[in-house]
């Protein structure tokens, strides 16, 4: 790859101020960009490490939301939020491998956006807060397509906020190769509401699936959605499942959250 | 004799240590003083002319010592290809050059252009992106039906189509197929694609080439499974090197499966331009880069047909193959889908009648060639998968109508009608063994407690037969064969006893050094300890043709035995002398040396002690030392076979195929050490499984390759695997070796795909599905869209 | 160019690298700990699997100013201290899971920190444990095998006598 300056500040300000330079780019665990940078795909000059951020780090649970900083690793997620938010660790403890989920985060995972990555769904199908250095973005407004979000230049996921489901569960179907999500549905039962989350299946990225979101908010039981179906139009067709597939693959997977959620 | 060392003991693998700790020593692992880095600049287009290469700006970049392009190597010869194949008209196939660089035209994604030869690795890739080419674009050949056709795209201008040969086999028995399935009493049909598949052993490949100016040798250390065929190939056919000054070596490899069979370009750039650069070359090849350099394996298109009689016999096979070449040809390439195919045609059955039309074509893709197995799971799938249809369309069990065709036992040795001669076997031994593994007979019930959780239960057979060991070399020179088939061993006895066996195969996981020390140490009676097996390594070794094919016991291993009995005559000599008896006298058990009725006794040790001191010695009848040499060449090649049965459940609401079980029962003849030759079962159905249900290497329709790293291309996990239940309990051993054993590297690979796709239909037709094929991979979204058609 | 230090086996060990240094070419190149491999360039094989305080984490995934001041522990310091293998090694030699022998030493690094966290796995958290280790020899068998093994559980024979 190309050389870069390596810098690895200790305080969010340290991280922004570093960031400020052209050609400069945030890295938390580095589980995608470090591969697109060996691939020659990412260049960047200076790569400001954010895994020596203490503030950064870490899970707690208080007044029914879970706050999760932007550098803690899925690995510590899994084990951590499991008390207060069962659905969630159970995503994060089958993200990737053993290996990736200790250094992957979920500020890294959220600034990238992979459309089949998994905690976009959680985020969005949480109805989260994405806190950065400079502002808070409700879910809704942050995920923008396929690796795109509504941060700025710079702009740094310093945490999340989860509002803790009544229940919740989520459904990876895997790509055979990656193991990402070939389609992946994140379910989440609120005393106002359910909210459906669709990772790996739309080429406009995650997405809400609203239709079943009434069905289940009136009834949350997986015959709810039974007579429902999604449309094939802009799900991603390639190697591993055509978009009819995938649009199937979303009810199947939407239903059998909804059994599982507890 | 200790019971875990000899012949039939599983003993535990001595090169284990090593590789535990980290001190295995492979081709990366070795970097030499003064060392230079290549890397390759290879085309991401399929098919183009290339204009104009300027490598202006990169020669000025930091660190790059020379950067090469396809006029460096004017000197140099093509890549060879080591057999050549006569059409069904007698002519002889089209052979494209084949050069080091790409000359004029680039013909496939991954083409070498350019090479940056530079002070370090990143130096080298840094001034490679500043390297300009121009390259028209030419439409590129991709399907194999349409490149055949009059007025195609052509890969190559200067031969006369895309068609590399339309290969009948046995030509004479063409029109007598052709009757014969017109009369015959019911007729299966079955078209499908053996999908092409990339071999990716772990450890990518790796090239270091060191020339020495003072003695004029090159050295090459190499990720190689047969380092002899590379120095003759690239010595005699490329660079003009005479064996005596190149050196080759092929370390520690970390998998082979065929695809380091072959000499590559990569090979004789590094060793030329180690001369050129006056320094050693290194090249490690990514994973990325392997997808699209190193050979592919499969890619046929095949139409078969089954022809059957009113009491179910098998009348005729007919097989209409269309053969993926890619743009070149790989070293072993076209031998692949003629010789190491339309010979296993006729199966385990006693069908009386095969023709078998194979058509090879050159397309704009990666080469293809030998991937574990080799034409002979192309021929197993798809004699397989259509036994498997007819029994179904004819409402016969599918075990049954096997058995009903089988060769019987007291048929053996049995000649087929595609000219090979099995020599033993016992497939009702097999069959039935498998069945009593599976639980057959309860199978039903298992169906019905899946139903109960919403699952379709499938359960898959198929029978194999395999050809290992091709030989004799006079007969495959026949077949157009450029070279022998045989394998060597020197076994040297040291002066104390203990003894190195310097043998031609390679191991590259098959555990060599631990099993060929068995059998030596069971042939003398020695501790195995006392044994060391010396192999990859041109300046050591005699000249031998490597591993492959299922080869090194079966061939590799006679010659070892062969040396070994030459030992054995000499020693005795010597212990007749020293014992004052008549050499006919002399026995030789667990080390010792006797005289039959007698008490008189010599140790080995004080045998050997006397080759090399030999002071009270028969000087005058035979020289000193203990060393001999065997050249190995078999007179058949050995036919291992065997059941191997898949048991599957599908998810109707994703098409998802769980492997439940997978059971083999093989027969290998005799066998060596039992926990190695089940491992190579269980590597070997796993690399089946793999075929059958993940991976699958996708061009699309601008020849890019879709599949080309881990993240597209399936590799099976630990996840996606069953425990494997297999036995090697029914032995027939070989006739025509000494050692009596068939070989058992391939046979997984070759046997488990039909099994596995075979599951799969019995699944969906035994839960009311109308279908009756599904291409592989068998992923759940082909598998969805066949059940929702 | 930078100087990081670290502990690698116990040993505090020193260097200067670039950013774009990657643990694994530290370890290879700097330190001639040949024995964690490079398989493939998508963080997928798992054949560079090394401990980075204590967590198994792919040094093909992580640049060497990542681990400044780590303690990292790779195949060469798995073995006991008197040389001989460590348990998890020796039920490798001893259940047949290695062929070639490349995946190995990531395979046996996943293996030693499945097993410090979760002593007596299944064999079903034992494959999911394997699922960024890819081997293309022993069809994962005999490593699951050996890894029950190593935990002290029953297995059957290695292979019929």
């Amino acid at each position: 790859m190309h050389n870069f300056e390596f810098v690895k500040p200790s305080t969010v300000e340290e991280a922004v101020a570093a960031l400020q330079s052209d050609e400069a780019q945030p890295m938390s665990g580095g589980q995608t960009l470090l591969p697109t940078m060996k691939q020659r795909l990412a260049a960047p000059e200076k790569l400001v490490s954010l895994t020596g951020i203490a503030s950064m780090q870490g899970v707690s649970a208080v007044g029914g939301v879970l706050t999760i900083g932007g550098a803690t690793t899925h690995a510590t997620v899994a084990t951590e939020a499991a008390a207060h938010y069962p659905g969630l660790a159970g995503l994060a403890a089958h993200i990737g491998d053993p290996a990736v989920r200790n250094r992957g985060t979920i500020g890294g995972s959220l600034a990238n956006n992979d459309p089949a990555a998994c905690y976009p769904s959680a985020a969005l199908g949480s109805g989260a807060t994405i806190v950065t250095n400079a502002r808070e973005i409700a879910a809704d407004d942050y995920f923008q397509g396929m690796f795109t979000t509504a941060l700025e230049e710079g702009e740094i996921v310093t945490g999340v906020r989860f509002p803790i489901p009544q229940a919740s569960n989520y459904q990876k179907f895997e790509q055979p190769a990656s193991r990402f999500a070939l389609t992946g549905v994140f379910v989440a039962k609120y005393a106002d509401g359910v909210r459906v989350a669709v990772t790996g299946a739309s080429e406009e990225g995650v997405f809400r699936w609203t239709e079943a979101e009434a069905a289940l908010s009136a009834n949350f039981s997986p015959d709810a959605i039974e007579g429902l179906s999604v449309s094939a139009d802009g799900m991603i067709g390639d190697l591993h499942g055509t978009p009819a597939y995938r649009a199937h693959l979303i009810k199947v997977l939407t239903k059998r959250a909804v059994a599982a959620a507890s | 004799m200790p019971k875990d060392g000899g012949i039939g003991a599983s003993t535990k693998r001595r090169e284990d240590v090593r590789f535990l700790t980290g001190k295995g020593r492979y081709t990366d692992d070795i970097n030499l003083q003064n060392q230079t880095y290549a890397w390759f600049v290879r085309s991401d287009i399929a098919h183009g002319t290339i204009q104009n290469i300027d490598t202006s700006d990169a020669e000025s970049m930091d660190g790059v010592v020379k950067i090469f392009t396809s006029k460096d190597f004017e000197a140099a010869g093509g890549i060879p290809c080591g057999w050549q194949v006569t059409d069904r008209f007698g002519q002889p196939m089209q052979e494209p050059k084949h050069p080091i660089l790409a000359e004029g035209k680039v013909r496939h994604v991954g083409d070498p252009i350019a090479v940056v030869v530079a002070e370090t690795l990143e130096q080298a890739r840094d001034a490679a992106e500043a390297i300009d080419i121009d390259i028209d674009e030419l439409e590129p050949v991709l399907d194999m039906k349409a490149a055949i056709q009059d007025g195609a795209t052509k890969v190559h201008d200067d031969l006369t189509s895309n068609l590399c040969y339309d290969w009948g086999f046995v030509e004479e028995n063409r029109e007598a197929v052709d009757e014969a399935i017109k009369n015959a009493h019911h007729v299966t049909t079955l078209e499908l694609v053996n999908n092409r598949l990339c071999a990716n052993p772990m450890e990518p490949r790796v090239a270091v080439a060191d020339y020495s100016q003072a003695n004029d040798e090159y050295t090459l250390y190499t990720t190689s499974q047969n380092p002899h065929v590379i120095r003759l190939l690239m010595g005699a056919f490329v660079l003009s090197i005479p064996e005596h000054k190149l050196r080759v070596v092929a370390p520690d490899v970390g998998g082979g499966f065929g695809s380091k069979i072959y000499h590559y370009a990569e090979e004789a750039f590094v060793t030329h331009a180690s001369k050129i650069v006056g320094r050693p070359v290194k090249w490690t090849s990514t994973r990325s880069e392997a997808f699209i350099s190193d050979a592919h394996g499969r890619d046929h298109v095949t139409k078969i047909e089954l022809a059957m009689d009113e009491n179910h016999k098998f009348t005729a096979v007919r097989t209409d193959t269309y053969a993926n070449m890619g743009a070149y040809l790989s070293t072993f390439a076209p031998s692949i889908p003629t010789w190491l195919h339309g010979t296993l045609m006729a199966g385990n059955y006693t069908t009386p009648l095969v023709y078998v039309n194979v058509k090879a074509v050159f397309t704009n893709t990666v080469p293809v060639d030998a991937y574990r197995g080799a034409g002979r799971p192309e021929a197993t799938f798809q004699l397989e998968r259509v036994v498997d249809k007819a029994a179904r369309e004819i409402g016969m069990d599918p075990a049954e109508l096997r058995r009903l065709n089988f060769i019987k036992p007291d048929q053996f040795p049995y000649d087929t009608p595609v000219a090979v001669t099995y020599d033993t076997g016992n497939y009702h031994a097999t069959l039935d063994k498998g069945l009593e593994m599976v639980d057959y007979a309860n199978f039903d019930a298992r169906v019905a407690e899946s139903k109960a959780r919403g699952k379709l239960r499938g359960l898959g057979l198929a029978h194999f037969i395999e050809a290992c060991g091709i030989a004799p070399s006079n007969l495959v020179g026949q077949l157009g064969a450029r070279a022998g088939l045989y394998e060597s061993a020197t076994v040297r006895v040291n002066a104390t006893g203990s003894i190195s066996v310097m043998t031609g195969s390679h191991s590259h996981g098959q555990g060599h050094e631990t099993s060929f020390a068995q059998v030596v140490a069971e042939m003398i009676g020695i501790d195995a300890s006392q044994v060391d097996i010396v192999h990859g390594d041109t300046s050591k070794t005699p000249m031998g043709m490597g591993t492959y094919g299922s080869r090194s016991i079966a061939v590799g291993g006679s010659a070892m035995v062969r040396a070994t009995e030459k030992i054995i005559n000499k020693a005795k000599k010597i212990a007749a002398h020293l014992m004052e008896a008549s050499e006919g006298d002399i026995e030789l058990k667990d080390g010792q040396f006797t005289v039959a009725g007698t008490d008189k006794s010599v140790a080995w040790g004080d045998v050997t002690l006397a080759a090399y001191v030999p002071h009270n010695y028969p000087l005058e009848e035979i020289e000193p030392g203990l060393e001999e040499t065997a050249f190995y060449d078999p007179s058949n090649f050995t036919y291992p076979s065997g059941a191997y049965i898949c048991e599957v459940e599908v998810d109707p609401d994703t098409g998802k195929v769980d492997v439940l079980g997978f059971i083999a029962a093989d027969d290998f003849g005799n066998v060596i050490n039992p926990m190695i030759v089940e491992g190579q079962v269980h590597g070997g159905v796993a690399q089946g499984i793999g075929q059958a249900m993940l991976e699958n290497t996708v061009f699309d329709e601008n020849g890019q390759l879709l599949s080309g790293s881990f993240m597209d291309y399936a590799m099976p996990r630990a996840s996606d695997m069953p425990m494997f239940d297999v036995d090697h309990s029914c032995q027939t051993p070989c006739t025509h070796n000494p050692l009596g054993v068939k070989g058992c590297g391939e046979a997984g690979a070759i046997g488990s795909p039909p099994a596995v796709v075979n599951a799969v239909i019995d699944a969906l037709q035994r839960g009311g599905y109308d279908v009756d094929h599904i291409d592989m991979p068998v992923s759940p979204s082909r598998v969805w869209e066949a059940m929702n058609k | 160019m930078s100087k990081i230090s670290m502990t690698v086996n116990g040993k505090s060990v020193s260097g200067e690298v670039e950013g774009r240094t990657l643990l694994v070419e530290f370890l290879r190149e700097d330190l001639k700990l040949t024995g964690t491999h490079v398989g493939c360039d998508t963080s997928q094989c798992g054949a560079c699997t090394v401990h980075v305080d204590g967590k198994q984490v792919k040094s093909c995934t992580m640049f060497a100013a990542e681990a400044d001041g780590a303690e990292v522990k790779t195949i060469e310091g798995e073995a006991n201290a008197d040389g001989s293998l460590s348990v998890v090694q020796q039920a490798f030699q001893d259940y047949h899971g290695l062929q070639c022998g490349f995946c190995t030493p990531g395979m046996v690094m996943a293996a030693t920190a499945l097993l410090g966290k979760n002593p007596k796995p299944t064999e079903l958290e034992i494959r999911e444990h394997l699922e960024g280790n890819i081997c293309r020899c022993t069809g994962y068998h005999n490593i699951v095998k050996a890894i029950m093994a190593a935990s002290g559980q029953d297995v059957p024979a290695v292979a019929a006598e």
